[in-house]
This record gives structure tokens, sequence and C-alpha cells, in this order.
């Protein structure tokens, strides 16, 4: 537990709880670490301390996500002053608050409307929107299909782990047929959203699938993402180990990170050697899924269109 | 701007909007609001402002408090049913203290009710309509002038407690055309947000309360780096559970707002000799002001109390006017939800027969008088 998540800081400063109580220790602990690691590299500055312990589960996928974020970020910006999280309610929104910037943690689904009056307010900022699978595609589903017709230039991260995990592994709209939840008792007969087809075909400009098997490539990607003007959409396969993995009794973290490897066609190729995800017949599989950048093009943002930002070529 | 212009209540309270320097519009059209956000789209780009229809009232909500935070001036406009889909983000509103200013022109309901008629049956949803334990500040303007000032009011009083602000007025208001004056106000008239005390440092504290118990939150983006949150939160913004800290967060809430009650004054109309006293509010003030003439004229002590705040509940002016009452009359047009409050605050000396409608028509002065007259022969000491 504790700040595990990053690395282990040296012995001499204050860990876990008693760094979350102390009103601004977290400052302080920053820049022990700083001191102490005069080489931490940029993400590392870009971690909020004083809100360690994170609430990640072990082998969750989420921390890997942000850490590759972070990482992009960093060749981006020096500071985050001038960036802003925007999310809304699930694991994967809590990230926003482990981050050292401005960051708006909201309400169930709707951190898409929350960051299109910001960006509008301030087109200057850079506004990043991180959503689940449930917040973005079911309970907010109707926010991502009108923030990508609006091409407003928003880059929203979408962390699919196929299950509700805050609430205790609930069903999900993008819960692979077959598999267990708290609610689909017998398995999900319901088919899932493609969340990627779906925003493209709501008008994104930039839509892109990813996983926390290939930060890398993730790293990549949400860079490419940062970069494109206009809505810019990735979907990020990532790992619930406790209820999603259990319940189907799918492994520990490592295997179903294995798993999302089985599921790229782009990196079929390269498994021989891997382990691969333990097969229990009857049990749910993840399908085969396009990997990497699904769309990209140009088309007016929505700040242009209001002549809030100058037309850009 | 100084000169008499006839208009509607809804161009007033967009003019007032304009004049009090909103420079974000977030909406989704509903009528009968909809003149509000039409007016806003043909004005808010021309000035550097910035309007958006956006998919539903949810988003709407979102939006305004998403540029609130950027540091903008936002409102949205609606009816009830656009009113109860706000309701969850007025909440984190209120919990994040993210000025807002929403107009809500109020029809009748339940559900989608009477779409263009009149009613005062969003009173209980302003003070209740979001769960939990939420201060809210709710103003009620009677005429179209009224509309213009007290918009402006409640952007200020947004500003400078940091809290969303209810404009509720109903459908007659909102279509009904008259004389106005649009006067520019004045800065203190327009208020400014409570803002950080120093540059960002290691020991900023965003929800550290000022004197007056508001949050001391900056906008984004402007070298301050914090946290913003619908859950319970710490003078840091960072999410707590401490029971303590809950505790007076809530209690502080709940506090800062009645600074509204001093600032937004009842009408007090010839009550001083007044033992029969009619409570009303927004347009149903108007006819019970024709009423209380028509019974001083008859010989009769009538007077009205005429609230423009409806939450906080202004309860010293209500009880010290109850207080010297042998019948109080409180005209609403809805089954009863202010009349309950002033039941709460009335002494048991105190007669009460509020008068109620909630059909879609107006309460006449008529039909007022006849009340009055009916009720107080039957028992109250006239």
């Amino acid at each position: 537990m504790g700040i595990d998540v990053v690395s282990r800081p040296p012995a001499d400063v204050p860990q876990g709880d008693a760094v979350a109580s102390e009103a601004r220790d977290d400052h302080a602990l920053a820049a022990a670490r700083d001191d102490a690691w005069p080489g931490a590299s940029a993400e590392k500055r870009f971690l909020r301390y004083g809100m360690m312990p994170h609430m990640l589960c072990p082998g969750c996928g989420h921390g890997i996500v942000l850490d590759a974020m972070l990482r992009a970020l960093a060749r981006r910006y020096e500071t985050l002053d001038d960036v802003a999280f925007v999310a809304g309610i699930g694991c994967s929104s809590r990230v926003v608050g482990y981050v050292d910037a401005c960051t708006l943690h909201t309400t169930h689904g709707r951190p898409l409307t929350f960051a299109t009056g910001l960006k509008l307010a301030r087109p200057d900022l850079e506004v990043v929107v991180v959503t689940g699978d449930g917040d973005g595609l079911s309970i907010g589903g109707n926010h991502l299909i009108h923030a990508a017709r609006r091409n407003i230039d928003l880059t929203c991260v979408l962390f699919n782990n196929e299950i509700y995990g805050m609430t205790g592994g609930q069903l999900a709209p993008t819960t692979i047929p077959g598999a267990y939840t708290s609610t689909s008792p017998k398995g999900n007969h319901e088919q899932p959203f493609d969340a990627a087809r779906l925003v493209e075909a709501a008008g994104a400009t930039f839509v892109a699938r990813a996983q926390s098997f290939r930060t890398r490539d993730f790293e990549e990607i949400f860079l490419r993402a940062l970069e494109h003007e206009g809505f810019s959409f990735v979907e990020v396969m990532t790992d619930c180990t406790e209820y999603f993995g259990r319940t189907n009794r799918l492994g520990n973290g490592a295997d179903l990170l294995f798993s999302q490897a089985r599921a790229d066609v782009a990196i079929e190729a390269d498994l021989a050697g891997r382990p691969t995800l333990q097969e229990v017949p009857a049990r749910p599989v993840r399908p085969v899924m396009e990997m990497g950048v699904i769309h990209e093009s140009r088309r007016q943002t929505l700040e242009e269109a209001m002549g809030l930002v100058e037309a850009r070529s | 701007m100084s000169e008499r212009q006839l208009i509607q209540g809804n161009e007033a309270c967009a003019r007032a909007a304009l004049a009090a320097g909103c420079t974000f519009f977030g909406g989704y059209p509903i009528s009968p609001s909809s003149e509000i956000a039409e007016l806003l789209a043909r004005e808010l780009p021309a000035r550097g402002g910035v309007f958006i229809q956006m998919e539903d009232e949810l988003a709407s909500m979102g939006a305004v408090l998403g540029a609130s935070l950027g540091g903008r001036r936002a409102m949205t406009a609606t009816s009830g049913p656009g009113f109860t889909l706000m309701q969850e983000h007025l909440g984190y509103a209120s919990l994040a203290e993210i000025p807002c200013v929403v107009v809500d022109v109020m029809r009748g309901g339940p559900s989608t009710g009477l779409p263009t008629s009149p009613a005062q049956g969003d009173v209980m949803q302003a003070r209740w309509g979001s769960h939990g334990d939420r201060a809210t500040v709710a103003v009620a303007p009677g005429d179209v002038q009224e509309v213009y000032t007290l918009t402006i009011e409640a952007f200020r009083l947004a500003e400078t407690l940091r809290t969303p602000v209810a404009v509720l007025y109903d459908e007659v208001i909102g279509h009904m055309r008259e004389g106005v004056v649009l006067h520019e106000p004045t800065s203190e008239e327009l208020g400014r947000r409570s803002g950080p005390r120093g540059p960002f440092s290691p020991d900023f504290l965003p929800y550290e309360p000022d004197e007056k118990g508001v949050a001391r939150v900056p906008d984004f983006g402007r070298g301050y780096r914090f946290h913003v949150t619908g859950l319970m939160h710490d003078e840091r913004g960072y999410p707590t559970s401490d029971h303590t800290k809950v505790e007076q967060l809530l209690a502080r809430l709940e506090r800062k707002v009645d600074a509204a009650v001093d600032a937004v004054a009842p009408e007090l109309y010839r009550l001083e000799d007044a033992k029969i006293v009619v409570v009303a509010y927004g347009i149903v003030a108007r006819t019970a002001r024709a009423a209380v003439d028509a019974l001083r004229a008859e010989g009769v002590p009538a007077g009205l109390l005429r609230t423009r705040l409806l939450w906080p509940i202004p309860a010293a002016a209500l009880t010290d006017v109850i207080g010297r009452a042998d019948l109080v009359v409180v005209a609403e047009m809805n089954r009863g939800q202010w009349a309950f409050e002033v039941e709460r605050l009335a002494g048991r000396h105190v007669q009460l027969a509020p008068y109620l409608r909630a059909g879609g028509s107006v309460i006449t002065a008529e039909e007022l008088v006849g009340h009055v007259l009916r009720v107080s022969t039957k028992g109250a000491r006239v």
C-alpha cells in the first residue's frame, strides 16, 4: 500500500496514513522526495502525495495507465498549472485526485459536461477527461456522443475494465457476453458497446484504443491525443482483478494483463512464448479487438467555430 | 441606459444577466423560459461571452459549473422538469462552492404538467430538491422590474457567497411586459468572488473559509493547483470522512447563506396596525396588494408581507409580523409549500388560513378579499 504506485521513497520519509492525516505534509514529502531523488522523473513530480495512500486494488491496471499519462504529459509540459483533469465517479475517475494539477472530480457520468464548460471558458487550458466504462458509456453515454459531435478540443481517456468496480462488481455496458458479475449471476446476455467505434461514428476526430498491457504504446497514443486539435478519445483496456478477474476466475493481475495481449490483433504474432490466460471452459475470453489509432481526421473544432480561438489550418 | 423600456420578464432576466457580467450561458430549451436562452444566444457571443445549448439539463448545469470554475459568471435558465434534472449538480455546486445562477420560470407540475401556465410549485424543490442537507438561496421577484434587479442581486449573492442561487418566478411574470429601467449596476451591486489570500504556495488551502465563512477557491488556470470534489472534503479540498470536519463543513455552508436574509429584505405593505397579514411572493403578491387595498377600503386592518427571498427563509421579519397578527393568510400558487414554513414559524395564537391554488391560473384580488372576509368573520378578532 502507500505510495508504492510510483516507487518506494527513502525510509525517513513518512508514509501511509501519517501522510494523509497531516494537512500540509504532502508538499514536504514531495520536497523531501525531490531532494532524495535528484533525478526523479517529471511524472513523479506530477503526483499529489498528500492524497496517498491511493484506493486502487492490488493488480488494478489504473495506476499503470495513470503513470503512462503522466509520462506523456511530462514530455509536453514543465508544470501542470494549465492542465485540468476532469473526472466523473468510479475507480478510474478517482485517479485524477492523485495528479498535482487543477483537478475536478465531478458527478457520475457528467465529467464531459463540466469539461465542456471549462474548455469554453478557458480555451487556453489543456483539459483532460478521465472516465470509466460505466461513467462514460452508461450513465454518461449521451454526453460522450455529444462531445464527439461537437469536436470540442478535449482529450478523453476512457478506462475500460468491463465492470463497475467501485460499487462492487456489477454489470457494465462493456462487460463481454457470458461474463459473470454480481448483477449477471448467470452470465451477461447483453452485447457490449464498442466504445471506439461509437465515438468515431458520433464525430470524434481522434479515436484510439490501447491497453494497460502495452503501456509505452498507450503513452505514445495519449501524447498524440493531447496534440490532436479536436475531440480525442482513447479507450484503454485495464483490468479489475478484484471483481472481474476473481468472479470469472481469470487469474491474477498478471494473467489479466496477458489476456489483454491475447485480445490484441496487432500483436498476435508476438505471443509465442508468453504465458497464456488460464482457459476455463465456459468462461468468457476477451474478443479480439483493434488496437492503436483507429481514426484520425481534421475538422473545425467547437472553439474555432465559436470564434474563441484562432482557426488553425 | 436609464430610460424606461417595455420588455418581457424573461428579457429583463437576460438583460440583467448581461448587466451583471454573465459571460457564460449553458442551457436546454424549455417553456416558459426559452426566451432567456434565445436572447443570450444573440447577445453573449457579440460581447465575448459564450452561449452553448447543451444536450440536456444535467449537461447544462455541468457546463455552467465548469465555466464558473474557469472564472466566468455563469448561468442557466429552465422550468420545473429541467430544474429537477439539475438538482444533483446544484447539490454539487453547494458542496464544492461553485458560484452560479439558475433561473426557474415555474410552470404547473408535477411532471410535464402545464407547460405554459403559471405556478409556484418549485419552492420546496428549490429548498430540498437535491439529496442531503443543502443550504440554498432562492429569490422571488414580483414584477418585471424586480426580475431585473433580483437577477443582478442573484449574481452578487452567488459570487460573494460562492453558492448556487435560484431565481424563481412564474410563467406570467416571465411573459408579461412592463416598463422597466435597466440601470447599470454599481461595483457594490456586482460584488466579487472570494479568492485566495496570496500566490500559490505549498500551504495553499482552497477550502479555507474567509471571515464570512466562504471558501477561498481560486479559478482554474491561475497558477493554483488544487482539487475540487463532490465528496466531503477538508480545507485542502481532499476527500475526508472525518465526522467532525464534515459536521463543521455542513454547518459553515448553512451559516454563510444567512447573509442573503439581510441583503434581500421583504416588502412590508400597510402592516403598521395590521391584524390580518397576507403573506405572498411573486405574481400573487401583486393581486394580494390589491386585495389589501380593497380590504382597507372596507375598514379591515389588512397588510401584506411580500417576501423577495424564499430561501433562506427570512424568519425574523416573518415572526415579527406574524407575532402581531390575528390572522395570517399565505397565498401561493401551489398546494401549500411556503405556507408550511410560515405555519412552522407562527405561534399558537395566530389563526392560519392559507389560500392555495395549483390549477394553472393566478389568484385574483377578488378571490383573496372574499377568502379573508369569510375566514375573518368566522373567528379572528378583527
